[in-house]
């Protein structure tokens, strides 16, 4: 992928060069040269996870600031269900940080929440009437559809066809806007308030290879502040919301089942479970179910790296922000014909050793006799995660064999020892056994 | 033409880590480019074969042989043998004891498996020596 569609990035001069996030980066997309770490963009999928892990805050998500308001006529906040559990005090009633965003200098807003219970019920429907590609995996963490379609191939068709709820979101509010206002689509902004970095690079780089529908990004961490100060001030909240309660539910992990209240289902939260869940998915090891819902954060969304709280206390607030709201608060009528995908979701080969299978057989066969020279400690100083993953670097010509501390200290024990001791030091232990034996 | 050779040991009676090698190489041909029927079915006798190292046989070793065009696997044991191979090859045939039942192993589908998801299988067995089983999937895109 693009460089400049990526939403994460490094800030160098913040960067030690310790290789705490090589270690932890899911993909394996980071390494440490030169003394700084650098992201592989072709492995990234955004998971922000490289971002949570940094000791020095050297990780950041590129998003978009406030002043993007400023590019439109009629600006439409869409906030993500998980901004419901930043803030305390809400008692139930979440029109006051709806009425809060407007206050901030969005127009109006539209709830996401609304078009996730849309795409709940209509993923009921779609589990119920089809019965060969079972089971059906979300698509609203795009994180999750990334490594599907990079690691996971073969789990392609599972992928259920809709467009996540940002997205099918951003298209409704933007049709009712233009009825409402007379504008043009270009004049409205639609601008997503997000817990994460994927969804950033989702808005740039649809994960349907489409255009996406929504014009802007904006981080939950961004406007907390601001945001905090403002529903403070809120006396008397709008009356703005308009999802029930199973909408809000997709902040937290599990909550994607529940609102499409299908009994057979699995629910898995945090990289390393989710592509345990893949794995035992692809193996057939997994028992029957009818849907799988996975999210990237643990948690859930309320866990995204773009989040203020901790996630734990916002799915409580989340939670019960659903105990005061009804199943169905208020039913609109909404563009069925924008959810499902007008493009074909294709294989990502970025992960292939090459894209020719003989030359990437004879490309492992190199690697694999380069990793054979290495001590196959992992020990992460070359700045590569493992070391099969420094072979394919150096049988790439992106790293040498020198970056390797063993093999520069037995290179080096090497050179000292033919220094001080020009006839080998066994011959020499030999001959003092045979001193100490005489003796 | 690319060609790779690989070389694993199975454990014996660890469970715990049984399947592991098949596990590996599944990864190791999804790197490659393998088309993932190709994939799947080398996964599936891979497996099948790993586990019956294991309970059956004391741990083996198992080579792959991978070319664009085929993927040979050998799993060579030193195990009881298969007496009647005939036998050990029907649909629910096992000696599977019931602690090995227990543990969800041993529904003497294992054999018939690898058979039908693979383009060539050979069975060289001698009660009291061992056994070795080959198997070969062809590509074809
Ligand atoms: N490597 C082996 N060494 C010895 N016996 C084997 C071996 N593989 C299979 N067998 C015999 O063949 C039988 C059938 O094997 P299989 O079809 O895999 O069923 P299962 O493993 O479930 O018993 C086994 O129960 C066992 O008696
Ligand atoms: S789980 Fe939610 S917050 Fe985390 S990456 Fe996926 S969409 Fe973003
Ligand atoms: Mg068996």
């Amino acid at each position: 992928m693009n460089d400049k569609l990526h939403s994460v990035k490094l800030d160098s001069d913040l960067c030690k060069g310790c290789t705490t996030c090589v270690k932890r980066c899911p993909m394996e997309a980071i390494r440490v040269r030169d003394k700084k770490a650098i992201i592989i963009n072709e492995r990234c999928i955004d998971c922000g996870e490289c971002i949570r892990v940094c000791p020095h805050h050297a990780k950041k998500a590129v998003v978009d600031s406030l002043s993007v308001l400023k590019n439109f006529d009629y600006t439409i906040a869409l906030p993500a269900p998980s901004l419901y559990g930043q803030f305390k005090g809400i008692l139930g009633d979440r029109n006051v940080i709806l009425t809060a965003l407007k206050h901030i200098g969005f127009d109006t807003v539209f709830e996401v929440a609304a078009a996730a219970e849309a795409i709940s019920t209509l993923t009921n429907r779609k589990i119920r009437s089809s019965k060969e590609r079972l089971p059906i995996i979300s698509t609203a963490c795009p994180t999750i559809v990334r490594i599907i379609r990079m690691r996971f191939p073969s789990l392609i068709p599972h992928l259920l066809d809709f467009r996540s709820p940002m997205e099918f979101a951003a298209r409704w509010a933007k049709r009712v806007a233009q009825k409402e206002t007379g504008l043009p689509a270009e004049k409205i902004g639609c601008i997503f308030i997000s817990p994460c970095p994927a969804k950033a690079t989702a808005v740039k780089l649809p994960v349907t290879n489409e255009e996406s529908a929504v014009d802007a990004v904006i981080a939950i961490s961004e406007i907390y502040t601001k945001l905090r100060t403002a529903i403070k001030r809120v006396i008397v909240p709008e009356d703005l919301a308009i999802a029930g309660s199973p909408g809000m539910g997709w902040a937290i992990s599990g909550g994607e089942c529940s609102a499409a209240a299908i009994s057979d289902h699995l629910s898995a939260d945090g990289m390393e479970n989710v592509i345990s869940i893949l794995e035992a998915l692809e193996n057939e090891e997994l028992p029957q179910v009818d849907f799988i819902e996975l999210n990237a954060c643990v948690g859930g969304c309320v866990g995204g790296v773009l989040t203020v709280e901790n996630p734990f206390i916002a799915r409580g607030r989340v939670q019960h922000i659903m105990k005061h709201t009804p199943p169905v608060l208020r039913p609109e009528s909404c563009p069925v014909e924008d959810v499902g995908w007008d493009h074909s979701m294709e294989f990502d080969p970025s992960l292939r050793i090459d894209t020719n299978l003989s030359d990437a057989i004879t490309l492992l066969a190199k690697i694999r006799d380069i990793e054979s020279r290495l001590n196959g400690m992992d020990c992460g100083a070359c700045g590569a995660p493992s070391c099969h993953a420094l072979a394919e670097d150096i049988a790439k010509g992106f790293a040498t064999e020198d970056q390797c501390v063993f093999i520069v200290r037995e290179k080096l024990q090497a050179l000292l020892g033919q220094h001080e001791n020009p006839d080998g030091a066994a011959e020499s232990a030999a001959a003092e056994t045979e001193r100490e034996e005489q003796a | 033409m690319g060609a790779l050779h690989l070389e694993y040991t199975v454990a014996p009676d660890d469970f715990s880590r049984a399947g592991e090698v098949s596990g590996i190489v599944k990864r190791t041909l999804k790197d490659l480019g393998f088309p993932p029927a190709v994939v799947r079915r080398t996964a599936i006798a891979m497996y099948e074969a790993e586990i019956n190292m294991v309970i059956h046989a004391n741990g083996g070793k198992i080579t792959a042989d991978i070319t664009p065009e085929e993927i040979m696997i050998v799993f060579a044991d030193q195990g009881p043998g298969i007496p009647d191979i005939d036998l050990a090859m029907q649909e629910g045939w096992s000696t599977a004891s019931e602690d090995i039942r227990d543990m969800g192993f041993g529904a003497g589908m294992g054999l018939p498996n690898i058979q039908k998801s693979t383009d060539y299988m050979d069975v060289q067995t001698t009660v009291g020596v061992g056994t070795t089983i080959t198997i070969k999937i062809f590509v074809t895109q």
